[in-house]
This record gives structure tokens, C-alpha cells and sequence, in this order.
């Protein structure tokens, strides 16, 4: 109950106007970064940086979720632990990016399942478990097809409102981020040019290169590709997913085509490559974060990472096991395994992990647009 | 088997010996007296080096001739340096960066606010701390061997040859370990003395006030440069060069913490407004030059004020054109209200800024240029950027001399030799702040100090290097 306290009390010094102790720590270490400056090559924190000479909660949260906790100022950085500064803008970025997504999560009380959000997402996946499970249980012995045990409008009328509000929940928060962070980002307006800069840097995640192309750190001050690898195997893997079960849709809607479908099919090979690809980046991601290094990101976001991390590999993992057990006897406990996984993880996506992606993109689509704009501060020639 | 180079010091300079020792095939072993999460010693806290270059260079704009870099180490140092010396540094200036980009460093564009540099000085991506990672990551995958927490504190020589250092291992337990490890041949790139403070309150002595000003002064840089070998190579009759007594100083926040505040606790506002002492009266003129070109002056003129304490005064005009102060400035919304947040006399503090402002003649404000805003009939008066402090709310940053560097250090030659009544070692060399004052002997500008530690620490290697190999074919040990 400490920390519904804490966020009680910290929501209502907000409400007075109050700066929380995440935002003011950002708001220290980035006024002695701005006298210093040597991290502006790395990544778009820094120069946002330089545009300011103060930092309010608003300019906090966009620069924060600015950070893609790369690591890279960390490891450069002369005034990091155990020097008396204590600067390390990983862990404080990290630190406010957990407040932005529990603070802008529609509704807003659904904010605090980000409190305990490795709870959240193992209650999740136990609740869609059981409700598969014992659903399963009450099918026809022996149903070798899909839908004879789970029919398939059943299905949709299921997950169709979960994803819907999915959707209309990232929406909703991400729609307020962006009115707040707009005014101190110069207000002006989304250009076609900021929009294709800053889609191009979210796809290529641009800011897990460091600057110099050789990649973000990981276990230490050495640069790697590999958490930018396999968080393109990730995200593209789910992405594939995705557009397996979209086209899937169109074929049972538009063409009357039914699952299941076989190779080499487009749902198919879609699913098959995207699950393949999510399991190997939700694995390599895990790994990598396993030997991370302890000053990065915030500790107390473990459970939600690796949660997260565990959720998607469980959804890839169980959707290929589904397809090797297709026919055998055990197919109805795989098809329960991946509908609860799938069921878990698009119930709790507005309140996961998954919504830095949301933050992120938006943050990066006004930096596209701030950047564009004369810095209106005249500093002199040093 | 018997270390070929052993390099005492663990900065850019040793760093550079040690991996070019390696390339040119010799066994090596770095002492570093810090522990792993201090290393570097005062190059973590550099951000750039200057380079000659004849035509733009990746992050370099235009031309920087070697005569223009001569002229200006010539204008800086007022004739105190090696025209041969500086002249090989300023020509190694304008080859070494693949060499450092092989080990790892990465350049990145001048930074906003230093925009000055653009043409002169190739800025290291992340700064030195990261530029020193690249090279402890070089060098360990090279086989360099790197004992962290090993202070040396003397050496064996035997008419002017290394035999060995006496090391002192800092266990995790606190306990030193003593060891005596032979090389055949040593680079001393263990850094000044800005850090001893013993030493400091010596050279600096009493003054007429009877104050030791240098107990005043804060550490901009590392707390490992003690000096123990300086003094110890001092001690053994090793030829010197430099005045003990002169160091790179610069007027820094009165807050900056003892050590390693580095650059982020300069103040940059002395050219927008005034500054006066204790005693509340203004004693130099503020707008002589661009702040670049003066910053370094006023450590020391700080330095001979009483308390070694200044304070400088701005007003809301100059907020948002100068980098911001790190710490928060003592802020009022009256002149006098300001005079006693700081505990100056009132009275002699309205008389300053009042004689100061009825001196400020008018004119076009221009804060990047030399501009027509100046004082008439104030002593002593200001030059450039005169403008009456007048508009609340006034704002006030407390300074006091802050040592970078020191410039006393080892003479040497264009081997990087260290010298004994002028003939050279054959197997002892020096390289960095140990003998920085050969090429600066005093002043500074931009960068210089990585020039000097890469170029000087790259030949230290080589030499060291050629000089192992030709003593195990002496002793005819197998290479």
C-alpha cells in the first residue's frame, strides 16, 4: 500500500503544481549536463537539451521518453557514479518514463496496474489461461479444427473488443502526451518532412546506433548492434503477427477462405516467419537484458520488462506450437496456450510495456518538429 | 618474463604510449594509480584536441595552418616553449585522429555554444571519458596488461637508466601490497601536481595578508595527481623545466565540488556584467575580450583577491546568453537586497555599481562581437559589453580559482627522453602533464593539452618500444 500512498500523495503535488522527485532529478542532472554538453552526438536528448536552459515537468517527460536508454552518455560521462554528481540518465530518463505511462494511461485509475506490472501481467495470463482452458475442456473430444472448439465468431466478438479498446486506450493517453509536450516542443504543427524523418528513426530505431553507427551499450562501455538486432526481430516479428491475423481476416471475410491455412500460404508464411522472429528477439532480448549493466533503466521496471519480454515470446512460442501440434491430440491445449497469451497480451496492452513504443514515437515526432525550428535561445559565442 | 615497456599513469598519454609500444610488438603493462571508475585521470575531463589541418577534415571546418597553430602557442605561452618540440606536436596534430579512430575514438561535430572551435579543434564524441574507455578496450584486447589502484611512489635508477618501479597494489581490503617490477624500458605519464594540495600551499606560499591563497583554490580535474613522481624524478636530479608556481587557473563556481568538478562548473556570465572582490569593488576590466580568450585570466586574478573569493554580478539582460551555471545564482530584485544575500558591505557595493553605471556609455549591444558598449570615467573600466545593471532580477555567482593543470615538469626531447644534466635516458621517457610545460610553458588555449599528451605519448611508446627491442637483443634474450 506504500506505493499507491506514494502515488496518491505524488498526484496531488502535481495537482498543486508540485514537481515530482522523478522530474526534479531530470531537471538536476540535465542542468549540469547543459554545462557540459560532450553527449550531444549520441542521441536526440541531448541536443533537445541544449534548446533549454530549465527543465518543467512537460519538457521531463518528453525528453524522457526522448531516451531510448542506450547507455552511451553513462559510460562517457564524467561526473557518472561514484563521482559526487550522481549523473546517470538512463536510470532518471527510465525513471520518468514509468511515471508517463502510468500518469497518461486511459482511464486514468487503470494507471496503477503499472505499479505492480509484473502482477498485472501474470494475473492477466492466468485469468485468459483458465477462461481458455476451461473452455477447451468443454469442446468435443477429438475436434481436429479450430473452430470446432473455439467457434470463430466467438472468437472475434472475444478479441475484437479487447483490441478496439487497446487502441482507443493508447489513443486517449497518447493524445494528451502529445497536447502537453506540444507547447514546449514550439507548438508548431506536425510537417510531412518531421513526420518522415521521425518515422524512418522509430523504424530504424536511429538512436540505438550511437551516433557513430557502432551501436548502444549493453554489459558495458562497449558498443554492440545486438539489443538494436534484436529489438528489430521483436517489433518486426509482431508486426508479421499481426498483419497474419489481418490478412486471415480478410481472407475469412472478404473470400469466405477459412483456417486453417497451410503452407504456402500468406497467413502462413507471415505467422510462421513473425513467430520465429519474435521468439528469437524476445530471447535475445532477454538475454541481453539478463547481463545488463546495473546502473542502466530503472530497477524497479524489471518485472514489467522481463514480463513483457516473457508475454511476447509466450504469444510467438505458443502460435508455432500450435501449427506443429496441428491434428495431434494435444492441439486443443496449444490453441488455449496461445489464445490466453494473445488474450493477455492485448488486454494489457494500454497498461504494459508496450505502450513506450506509443510514448516514444511521440516524443520523436515533435523532436522532428522542434528541431526544424530557430532555437530562440541566444546564448553568446561559449 | 620481463615487461618490455611498463607504463606508469593511466591517462590519454599513457594510453597512447602503451598502445603504440604494443602495435610496434613489445610486451606492456599499465600502472594506473585510480581505481577502474576513476580512470583517465584528468583526460575524462577533456572534451577535444587542436589540429593543424590544411583543408576541412571530417568534423573540421576550413584550414588550420601550422604557422597559424605556432603563432598561437607562440601568443599564449609569450614565448615560453620549444619552437622544435611545439612544432612536432603541431605536425603529429594533423596525422594521429585515424590512429585514434583505429583504437576506437569517434569524432563528433563542435559542440552548440563552442561554435568558436569549429575550425581548430576535433571534438571526441562523448568526451574524453569516452574516448579514454576506447583506449582501456584497445589496449586490453591487444593483450596490454592494466593494474588499477598501483601507485608508484619510486624507482630504481642506475646512471640514468629505468631498473624497476616499486609499486604500492591497493587491495579491495585497503591493504597496500608493495612490488618491484623490472621493464626494460618505462614511459612516466603519471600527470602533474594540481592535486596535491601540500604541494600547492608550498609553491603558492603566504601572502600579504597574510592567507595561503592555494588553500583556497578547488581541483578542477583528478584527485590522483599527487605529484609523487614528479617530485621523486625531481629528487633523483632528473632536469626540470617550468615554475612550480604556474598553473592553468580559471575563476569557477565557489560551489564546485574539491575534485573533478571539471567543465560544467565554469561561469560564463563575467563578460556580461561586473565583478568585484569581498571588499565589494570591481578590480579587473571585464569585457577585455571574448570570455574564450579570457576565462583563463581569471583564476588568477581571483586568486590575488582577498578570501581567493569573487563575485559575479549580472542582471535579467543577460539571462539566456551565456551557457547556464549549473548551480543556482543568489538571485534579488534590488541591487542592495543582492549586497546582503551575499554578506558584502552595502554601501561600498551601491557605490561599485552605481559608479559603474553612470560610466556605462551607450551603444549597440552586440554580445558576438567586440562591440561599442563601454565605460568612460570608472577604473578600472570595461571595455566591451558595458551595460548598466538595471533590471531586476539581479543575479549574483560566487567564484574562486580553479586549478586545471600545473605546468612543472620533466624536460625532454623530440624521443620524449627524460633528461639527466642534459643527457638523455636511454630507456626512461615522459610523456602528458609531465612534461606538457616543454611546448606550454605557460597560458593555454583550447585543446592544446590532448595535443601535446597524444603526440608526446605516441612517441614515448615508439621510443620505449625501439629501446625494448634493442636491449633484448643486447642481453640476447629471444624476442
Amino acid at each position: 500500500m506504500n506505493s499507491l500512498k506514494a502515488l496518491t500523495d505524488e498526484a496531488l503535488a502535481l495537482a498543486r503544481g508540485e514537481v515530482g522527485a522523478a522530474e526534479a532529478e531530470v531537471a538536476r542532472q540535465l542542468t549540469i549536463c547543459n554545462g557540459c554538453r560532450y553527449c550531444e552526438g549520441f542521441c536526440a536528448v541531448f541536443p533537445a537539451m541544449t534548446r533549454r536552459l530549465s527543465f518543467a515537468p512537460a519538457d521531463v517527460h518528453y525528453m524522457a521518453n526522448l531516451c531510448h536508454n542506450c547507455g552511451a552518455c553513462l559510460h562517457a560521462c564524467q561526473y557518472g557514479p561514484p563521482h559526487e554528481f550522481a549523473i546517470n540518465v538512463p536510470r532518471a530518463m527510465a525513471q520518468v518514463r514509468g511515471k508517463t505511462y502510468a500518469e497518461y494511461a486511459w482511464p486514468a485509475p487503470l494507471g496503477r496496474l503499472y505499479q505492480h506490472n509484473g502482477l498485472t501481467l501474470s494475473l492477466a495470463l492466468a485469468a485468459a489461461l483458465t477462461w481458455f482452458m476451461a473452455l477447451a475442456a468443454r469442446a468435443p473430444t477429438g475436434a481436429a479444427n479450430f473452430y470446432a472448439i473455439f467457434p470463430h465468431n466467438f472468437l472475434v466478438s472475444l478479441f475484437a473488443p479487447v483490441f478496439l479498446f487497446a487502441v482507443l486506450a493508447l489513443a486517449m493517453g497518447v493524445r494528451r502526451f502529445w497536447r502537453d509536450i506540444g507547447p514546449v516542443t514550439t507548438g508548431a504543427p506536425l510537417t510531412p518532412p518531421a513526420a518522415a524523418e521521425a518515422t524512418h528513426d522509430i523504424l530504424r530505431l536511429k538512436y540505438l546506433d550511437g551516433g557513430h553507427g557502432e551501436g548502444c551499450n549493453n554489459e558495458d562501455d562497449a558498443f554492440t548492434h545486438s539489443r538494436r538486432r534484436a529489438h528489430h526481430l521483436t517489433f518486426y516479428g509482431f508486426i508479421l503477427c499481426f498483419a497474419a491475423t489481418s490478412v486471415a481476416t480478410i481472407y475469412h471475410y472478404g473470400f469466405g477462405w477459412e483456417a486453417p491455412y497451410d503452407l504456402p500460404s500468406l497467413p502462413k508464411l507471415l505467422g510462421g516467419a513473425g513467430g520465429v522472429m519474435l521468439c528469437a528477439g524476445t530471447l535475445g532480448l532477454l538475454r541481453l537484458k539478463f547481463r545488463r549493466h546495473p546502473l542502466h533503466g530503472d530497477p524497479a521496471q524489471q518485472a514489467m520488462d522481463y514480463g513483457f519480454m516473457a508475454l511476447l515470446f509466450l504469444t510467438g512460442a505458443s502460435g508455432l506450437l500450435l501449427w506443429a501440434l496441428r491434428g495431434a491430440a494435444l492441439m486443443p491445449a496449444a490453441l488455449s496456450l496461445h489464445l490466453g497469451a494473445v488474450m493477455a497480451l492485448f488486454v494489457t496492452l494500454p497498461y504494459n510495456k508496450f505502450a513506450h513504443g506509443i510514448f516514444r514515437s511521440a516524443a520523436l515526432l515533435r523532436y522532428a518538429v522542434e528541431k526544424r525550428q530557430p532555437n530562440r535561445l541566444g546564448l553568446g559565442s561559449d | 618474463m620481463t615487461t618490455d615497456v611498463l607504463v606508469i599513469g593511466g591517462g590519454n598519454a599513457a594510453l597512447c604510449a602503451a598502445l603504440m609500444a604494443r602495435e610496434a610488438g613489445a610486451s606492456v603493462r599499465v600502472l594506473e594509480a585510480a581505481p577502474r571508475e576513476w580512470r583517465g585521470g584528468n583526460s575524462s575531463h577533456t572534451r577535444n584536441l587542436r589540429c593543424m589541418h590544411d583543408a576541412p577534415q571530417d568534423v573540421l571546418v576550413d584550414a588550420y595552418p601550422e604557422e597559424e597553430f605556432w603563432q598561437d602557442l607562440l601568443k599564449v605561452t609569450g614565448g615560453q616553449t620549444d619552437e622544435a618540440l611545439a612544432r612536432l606536436v603541431i605536425r603529429h596534430s594533423a596525422t594521429c585522429r585515424p590512429w585514434m579512430v583505429s583504437h576506437g575514438v569517434r569524432f563528433q561535430p563542435s559542440l552548440s555554444g563552442a561554435l568558436h572551435t569549429a575550425r581548430t579543434n576535433a571534438f571526441f564524441m562523448g568526451g574524453g571519458k569516452a574516448l579514454i574507455n576506447a583506449y582501456y578496450r584497445s589496449a586490453e584486447r591487444l593483450g596490454v596488461q592494466i593494474d588499477y589502484n598501483a601507485q608508484v611512489d619510486q624507482i630504481e635508477l642506475a646512471a640514468g637508466r629505468f631498473v624497476a618501479a616499486w609499486v604500492n597494489h591497493k587491495q579491495p581490503d585497503g591493504q597496500l601490497r608493495r612490488e618491484r617490477i623490472e621493464a626494460r624500458t618505462c614511459v612516466l605519464a603519471a600527470g602533474g601536481f594540481e592535486s596535491n594540495r601540500e604541494w600547492l600551499r608550498q609553491a603558492w606560499g603566504q601572502n600579504e595578508r597574510g592567507e595561503y591563497p592555494a588553500d583556497q583554490f578547488l581541483i578542477r580535474g583528478t584527485r590522483f595527481n599527487q605529484g609523487t613522481l614528479l617530485r621523486f624524478m625531481m629528487d633523483q636530479g632528473a632536469d626540470m623545466i617550468g615554475d612550480p608556481t604556474q598553473a592553468h587557473m580559471v575563476a569557477i563556481d565557489a560551489r564546485a565540488p574539491l575534485y573533478d568538478g571539471g567543465i560544467c562548473t565554469r561561469i560564463d556570465c563575467v563578460s556580461l556584467g561586473v565583478v568585484v572582490n569581498r571588499e565589494a569593488r570591481r578590480f579587473y576590466d571585464e569585457g577585455e575580450d571574448f570570455w574564450p580568450k579570457r576565462y583563463a585570466i581569471w583564476g588568477r586574478l581571483v586568486a590575488q583577491q582577498p578570501g581567493q573569493v569573487a563575485y559575479s554580478i549580472i542582471d535579467a539582460k543577460a539571462v539566456g546568453r551565456f551557457m547556464p551555471p549549473v548551480f543556482e545564482g543568489t538571485q534579488a530584485q534590488t541591487l542592495p537586497e543582492l549586497a546582503r544575500k551575499l554578506g558584502l558591505d552595502e554601501s561600498v557595493f551601491m557605490q561599485t555599481l552605481n559608479d559603474y553605471n553612470a560610466a556605462c556609455q551607450s551603444g549597440t549591444f552586440d554580445h558576438t562581437v567586440l562591440d561599442d558598449c563601454h565605460t568612460e570615467g570608472v577604473i578600472p573600466a570595461k571595455t566591451h559589453w558595458a551595460r548598466p545593471i538595471d533590471t531586476a532580477p539581479f543575479y549574483a555567482y560566487a567564484v574562486r580559482p580553479g586549478v586545471t593543470f600545473t605546468y612543472l615538469g620533466l624536460k625532454t626531447d623530440a624521443n620524449a627522453a627524460v633528461h639527466f644534466n642534459g643527457r638523455p635516458s636511454p630507456n626512461l621517457f615522459v610523456a602528458g602533464e609531465m612534461m606538457a610545460g616543454n611546448v606550454l610553458g605557460k597560458g593555454y588555449t583550447a585543446g592544446v593539452g590532448m595535443t601535446i599528451g597524444t603526440a608526446f605519448g605516441r612517441i614515448a611508446g615508439t621510443s620505449a618500444a625501439r629501446a625494448a627491442v634493442a636491449s633484448r637483443g643486447v642481453n640476447g634474450e629471444k624476442a
